[in-house]
């Protein structure tokens, strides 16, 4: 499992941080100073990976990374996740990047917060890896770009002029269910003796 | 600031001025450019500021800003998105944006489509699981989930995956039960992806659809395919017994995988869909551990994989470090190995240095099964422990350590001090620490301390000081090594500024206690006196201070009259510190009765048995007095709260309430006592001189039974100690071995000059892989060994269990001749149900049981269940395997004796069977415990000598007494029985008890068999009267509610009540109109209490235990009774 992604500059300014795992607000930025702090020591010419830091589990977990130009991409996982697996996903998730914002750069990151979310979310869901395909990713985000588009751009007409792009064949609007039992009487005890 | 944030931010205002800075596709919309100036403008500040102080000072005030601009009632939905981001930005350079949150939630649910994907995404940026908020953005998702855009429904299922509360599963997992069959594969994956999810919080809500995975694993998309891989690697994981009728299916799919079948567009970089390989081969490894069946289905396809993994691309080294991992887990196969260890010297001398690092990986992990490999790549490992990267480095030495023997531990250890010098992070130092400590040495030791300091793991201690204290078979050295350890502790006393790390001086003063008197020529004057002044040092905390208080006593206890205890008694009567003062006065006191205290400090007892009368029945007397005196008997907690209850309520009209006191309660439900009828809270309050002394004794025994318990005593490390007591003679051996290693060395590199340098390298090989593999010579010369020992012995088990029937594999080799996928993925999956009918229908003979299950087969809906239906694929079949024949023959069943046959049992079942023996099973539900009756058969003409039955440790099971049962022998043709209660440790509704019978014909031979479990087979009906029944309602706290509908067969409360008595042996208390009260408990003694009521077609179950996940365990099984009727 992808425990959290991190991004920063070279400086240690946190670009973008997701966490998969709950971690304390105190705890996260803790745990991007430490993250910032192992990678930023390292040369370029030793390997991508690192064993955990002490905050983000310890011996199980590992911090993947990849620095490009002025930002570190760093990827904390388990065990369960292939090292050299996870190091090309960071490259896909780049290239991705670039495709969607034509030359990616720091300020892109800065300004498009939300959008690399969306991107991102689109690549890792709940910290698994839920696609990989690229072309695939540009293909969904464009779609989803287009339709809130049309609806911002029609903001204020009528629904339905908008509905003209969704999708419209499901099979049956799923039944309604009710959240717990509201109605359940509770038993009165002393009836029973 | 450096020049790229400069370059930044001159770029900036031409960017802004744009409106459009990046260009995304998705860019533009009115609102932006304001949104968007604003925050440029306060990341412009920030980036202009200096310190972080002035940081701090502008996002409060941007915050106020903010603040007062969600709350305004004029913010429109686009401003509020706009101040959304900037909380965000705020939030991600960790400043508490709390008062947005709420906010937040509003977005998502009133905001158009952009607003309402800020808004989520806000939520799943600000919330965790368990905030309190999140319970108002059900509604918002439900809504979502039911909407006609995809665009929401995604955003739902996204949120939903990322956080969602528990206890609100119910209220969306019908509605993503049904995206599973949704028309659009994106929408199928991420609600496949959603139920990973709750499959991973609450893995008893989603029993009832694991169908459905297994229909998620035959998607036509390959994309649902690999999200349903998640939940299967999973579950795999936690039970990977329960999933081998699955191995076929995931062989097919890989093969698929790999050879090209899938859509051209799962390519990256030409290597087909390398992702989804990676998971496949991390599932087969699970599936293939220790078993010899399921990996013979998986060493083609592997092998297939090895092959194809040929380009020389990055990603299909990852293929490749996944396939050898597997290789090496499963059950051997030497073509392979031989292979793989190809593979992974690849890896090893691979100039990139990645690929070296997970080489050294794969050679840490291979390396206890094969020796021999780290020897073929000596010299690289030698030349990584001198690597540039402190990572690989690292790596080298935890492959050293696994190597490690008593030749070449002094070589190892030094290495890894030389590395624990250099590094300065926290983590290594923690780990590598332990390593050492395991590999020992006092002066060792002392640096391990003195620069580990306080980051040291407390075990490390601990073990440290056991080994000193148990000692070795030689009395002599004891005495010898422990007279060093205080020798050198003195010395280090001695510094009078010195500081030492905290751990390090509770060892030092635990040693100088125990075994000061060892040293003759100093006196313990000098000693008392040193501790003394150590204890009036202000960096030394009140924890060491008690340590070096039970130091000093121990001393006195040895001589006659000290001024410094007198001195040190005087000083701390009046101490502050309560704990330091208890052991003042119990120093003085002790010290005036000097006889009892030798007694109580006898010399050197560390690791002799204290007895603790844990019954308290010293008291005994103290406590007939007291009742004879008219004292009330005592009562334990529970029976005092009930009382109290009865007594306050004669009647309750008063709802159930929340009872928040069961944690203590349930434990008293089992009414056990003590054996004198006390319970051990009275100590407490007794108080007379005996039991002072015994106090004080236990407070010893405190400090020193945690350390010493013979628990966890581990004798390899003892004998390496052995070792290390003669250093010289040890490094004479490996130089001398150093010199005969050389000359094959030499020729192996194949080097006619070689530098000294070199030479030096070479020599540290010598001494640092020594004793490794049967003959380092030989095996210097880097030929591989295709099979090592363990493998030869290995396989001639595997031969004799070559004929032995495996039980869960039995249904894929029947229908091979079937041949199509298709059929092979219904069948598994029928197969797997077929072992949870197992459990509940354990009565139902088998030939009974199988047309009822072939009649499901064919109304199941897994017609569209064939694996990448577009895309025609020749499908693969396995070569039908020649292991079943024997499965057959069964020669006769034994059958239960008289004394048993009465109680309810299940039928006899075989287990497993050679052709020498045959092991049958048979459960008893007796009325406290699960019995199970293991019938051994003796199918030889031979006595059958020293056969062993073994069960294994189950995370969910205990079983009384002893887990093993040894018949001393079998005669001939004859059958042997023997029988294990079990009871259910942690609630589950299924579970496998494995365990193993050893027996000794010609060979040694070991059958390993598996006991499926159920809740069921541990639940008890609970008589009770219908007032008990309310005493107990009110003092549980867990309850678990849920509406069923019935089936029109038993839409009357009697007739559902029924069902659930008769099947799962609920005792029903009372019925009452439409309501009724049944009780049960789960063995050995926890309650679990329910109530029923109908109301138009549905029945409420509402469940209170004192254990929680009792109630879900019953809810589902009740789910299953009530449909199933």
């Amino acid at each position: 499992m992808i425990k959290a992604i991190l991004i920063f500059n070279n400086h240690g300014k946190p670009r973008l941080s997701k966490f998969y795992q709950r971690y304390s607000e105190d705890t996260q930025q803790q745990v991007i100073r430490e993250t910032f702090h192992l990678v930023s020591k390292r040369d370029e010419n030793v390997c991508n990976f690192l064993e955990g830091g002490l905050l983000i589990g310890g011996s199980d977990n590992k911090l993947i990374y990849r620095h490009y130009a002025t930002l570190y991409f760093v990827f904390c996982v388990d065990s369960s996740e292939s090292e050299l697996g996870i190091l090309d996903l960071i490259q896909v998730f780049v290239e991705t990047l670039d495709k969607c914002f034509e030359n990616v750069c720091e300020l892109d990151l800065i300004f498009h917060v939300d959008k690399v979310h969306n991107i991102l979310a689109e690549m890792v869901m709940g910290g698994m890896v839920l696609e990989t395909n690229m072309n695939e990713i540009v293909t969904q985000i464009d779609a989803q770009n287009k339709l809130e588009k049309s609806e911002a751009g029609l903001a204020g007409a009528p629904a339905r002029a908008v509905s003209a792009v969704k999708n419209m064949n499901l099979p049956e609007i799923p039944r309604n269910i009710n959240i717990g039992d509201i109605s359940i009487k509770v038993p009165n005890l002393p009836s029973f003796r | 600031m450096s020049d790229v944030v400069e370059r930044t931010l001159s770029v900036l205002p031409g960017l802004l001025g744009q409106h459009d800075p990046g260009a995304g596709p998705g860019g533009g919309g009115p609102g932006r450019a304001s949104a968007t100036s604003r925050l440029g403008s306060l990341i412009r500040s920030i980036t202009a500021l200096t310190s972080k102080h002035e940081e701090e000072k502008l996002i409060q005030q941007e915050l106020t800003s903010l603040k007062a601009a969600v709350s305004a009632p004029t913010t429109t939905l686009r401003l509020m998105k706009e101040c959304m981001v900037r909380l965000i930005y705020c939030e991600m350079l960790g400043y508490e944006s709390s008062f947005g949150y709420i906010h937040a939630i509003k977005l998502a649910q009133q905001g158009n489509l952009l607003e309402k994907r800020v808004g989520y995404l806000a939520v799943s940026l600000f919330l965790h699981e368990n905030h309190d908020l999140l319970l108002l953005l059900v509604n918002t998702v439900v809504k979502d989930l039911q909407s006609t855009n995809l665009v929401e429904v995604c955003m739902a299922l996204t949120i939903v995956s990322q956080i969602f509360p528990r206890e609100m599963i119910p209220a969306v997992l019908p509605l993503i039960e049904d995206k599973l069959q949704h028309s659009k594969e994106i929408i199928r994956r991420k609600a496949v992806q959603a139920l990973y999810k709750f499959y991973l919080i609450a893995p008893n809500q989603v029993q009832h659809i694991h169908d459905k995975f297994r229909k998620a694993l035959c998607d036509r998309d390959a994309g649902v395919m690999a999200a349903s891989l998640h939940i299967y690697l999973q579950m795999i994981k936690e039970n990977s017994s329960g999933y081998k009728d699955l191995t076929g299916s995931f062989v097919t799919i890989l093969k698929q995988v790999v050879g090209g079948k899938l859509p051209i567009d799962f390519n990256y970089h030409s290597v087909p869909a390398p992702w989804l390989q990676i998971q496949l081969l991390r599932i087969l490894r699970l599936l293939g551990k220790d078993d010899l069946r399921t990996s013979e289905l998986m060493y083609d396809v592997l092998d297939e994989s090895l092959r194809r993994a040929e380009i020389n691309h990055n990603i299909t080294y990852a293929i490749l470090s996944e396939c050898v991992q597997t290789i090496y887990t499963i059950y051997p196969n030497s073509e392979l190995l031989e292979k793989a260890a190809k593979c992974i010297g690849k890896f090893v001398l691979s100039p990139k240095i990645n690929l070296k690092y997970l080489g050294l990986k794969a050679l840490t992990y291979v390396i206890q099964q094969d020796p021999n490999l780290a020897l073929q790549h000596q010299m690289t490992i030698i030349e990584c422990l001198d690597h540039p990267d402190p990572i690989v480095k690292r790596e080298t030495l935890e492959l050293l350590y696994r190597i490690t023997n008593g030749q070449n531990v002094i070589v190892i250890v030094q290495k890894m001090l030389d590395y624990l010098k250099e590094s300065k992070e926290e983590y290594a130092i923690i780990n590598l620490v332990g390593k050492i400590a395991e590999l020992w040495f006092i002066q060792t030791m002392n640096a391990v301390f003195s620069v580990g300091g306080d980051l040291v793991h407390t075990d490390i201690p601990n073990n440290f000081l056991r080994l000193l204290a148990e000692g070795f078979d030689d009395g002599k050295e004891d005495g010898k090594l422990r007279m060093y350890a205080v020798k050198s502790y003195l010395a280090l006393l001695e510094e009078d500024d010195a500081l030492y790390p905290q751990k390090f001086l509770q060892v030092m003063s635990w040693v100088l206690g125990e075994y000061s008197s060892l040293v003759t020529d100093v006196d313990p004057e000098v000693i008392l006196t040193k501790l003394h002044s150590l204890l009036k040092k202000t960096f030394v905390t009140s924890e060491t201070k008690v340590w070096i208080m039970a130091a000093v006593t121990k001393i006195a206890s040895r001589t006659s009259c000290s001024k410094a205890v007198d001195e040190i008694i005087q000083e701390f009567s009046n101490s502050l510190d309560t704990c330091m003062r208890q052991y003042a006065f119990e120093l003085k006191n002790l010290s005036e009765d000097k006889v009892l205290m030798k007694n109580l400090l006898p010399f050197d007892a560390s690791c002799s048995d204290m007895v603790v009368d844990a019954s308290l029945s010293f008291l005994d007397g103290f406590v007939a007095e007291g009742l004879g005196r008219g004292a009330a008997p005592y009562k334990p907690h529970h029976q005092r709260q009930e009382e109290k209850l009865s007594q306050e309520k004669a009647l309750n009209f008063e709802p159930y309430r929340l009872s928040f006191a069961s944690s203590v309660s349930s434990s008293g439900i089992t009414g056990r006592q003590s054996p004198t009828g006390l319970s051990f809270g009275s100590d407490t309050s007794v108080n007379s001189a005996e039991t002072g002394h015994k106090e004080t004794s236990t407070l010893k025994l405190e400090g020193v039974q945690k350390l010493w318990g013979k628990e966890g005593y581990l004798p390899k490390k003892e004998s390496k100690e052995g070792k290390e007591k003669e250093p010289q003679t040890v490094s004479c051996g490996t130089l001398s071995a150093g010199h005969v290693v050389d000359p094959p060395a030499l020729r192996s590199d194949q080097v006619a000059s070689i530098s000294e340098e070199e030479k030096e390298k070479q020599q540290l090989a010598s001494t640092l892989f020594i004793g490794l593999g049967s003959n380092a010579g030989v095996s210097l010369m880097g030929k591989a060994e295709t099979a090592t020992q363990k493998f030869k012995r290995k396989s001639k088990i595997n031969e004799i269990q070559h004929f032995g029937p495996l039980l869960d594999t039995g249904p894929i080799n029947v229908e091979d001749s079937e041949g199509s996928l298709h059929t092979r993925l219904r069948k598994a999956s029928l197969s797997s149900s077929d072992i949870v009918e197992d459990n509940l229908a354990f009565e139902m003979p088998q030939s009974l049981r199988k047309p009822g299950l072939d009649e499901r087969l064919s109304d199941n809906r897994l017609s569209q269940s064939s694996l990448f239906a577009d895309s025609n694929i020749e499908i693969f079949q396995p070569s039908p395997s020649a292991h079943c024949e024997s499965a057959s023959k069964t020669p006769f069943v034994p059958s239960l004796p008289e004394e048993l046959e009465e109680l309810t049992h299940s039928e006899v079942v075989e287990l497993c069977q050679s052709d020498a023996l045959a092991l049958y099973l048979c459960k008893v539900w007796t009325d406290d415990s699960l019995l199970l009756t293991l019938f051994v058969s003796n199918k030889t003409i031979a006595v059958l000598n020293a056969v062993n039955l073994v069960f294994e440790e189950a995370e969910h099971f205990q079983i009384l007494e002893s887990p093993c049962y040894q018949f001393p022998a079998i005669e001939a043709e004859s059958v042997e029985r023997c029988q294990k209660c079990v009871w259910m440790d942690k609630i589950c509704t299924q579970g496998v008890l494995s365990g193993s019978v050893n027996y000794q014909s010609e060979v040694e031979t070991r059958l390993n068999f598996s006991i499926a479990l159920s809740l069921m087979d541990f639940i008890r009906p609970m008589e009770m009267t219908t007032e008990d029944f309310g005493k107990l309602w009110l003092s549980l706290s867990n309850d678990v509610k849920q509406n069923i509908k019935m089936s029109s067969s038993q839409d009357s409360l009697p007739a559902a009540l029924n069902t659930l008595q008769q099947k799962l042996k609920l005792h029903i208390v009372d019925v009452i109109g439409n309501e009724g009260i049944l009780a049960c408990q789960l063995l050995p003694s926890v309650p679990c209490l329910l109530h029923c009521r109908t109301h138009s077609g549905m029945l409420a179950l509402w469940f209170r235990s004192p254990c929680s996940a009792l109630p879900d365990g019953l809810l589902y099984q009740c789910q299953k009774v009530m449909e199933e009727s």
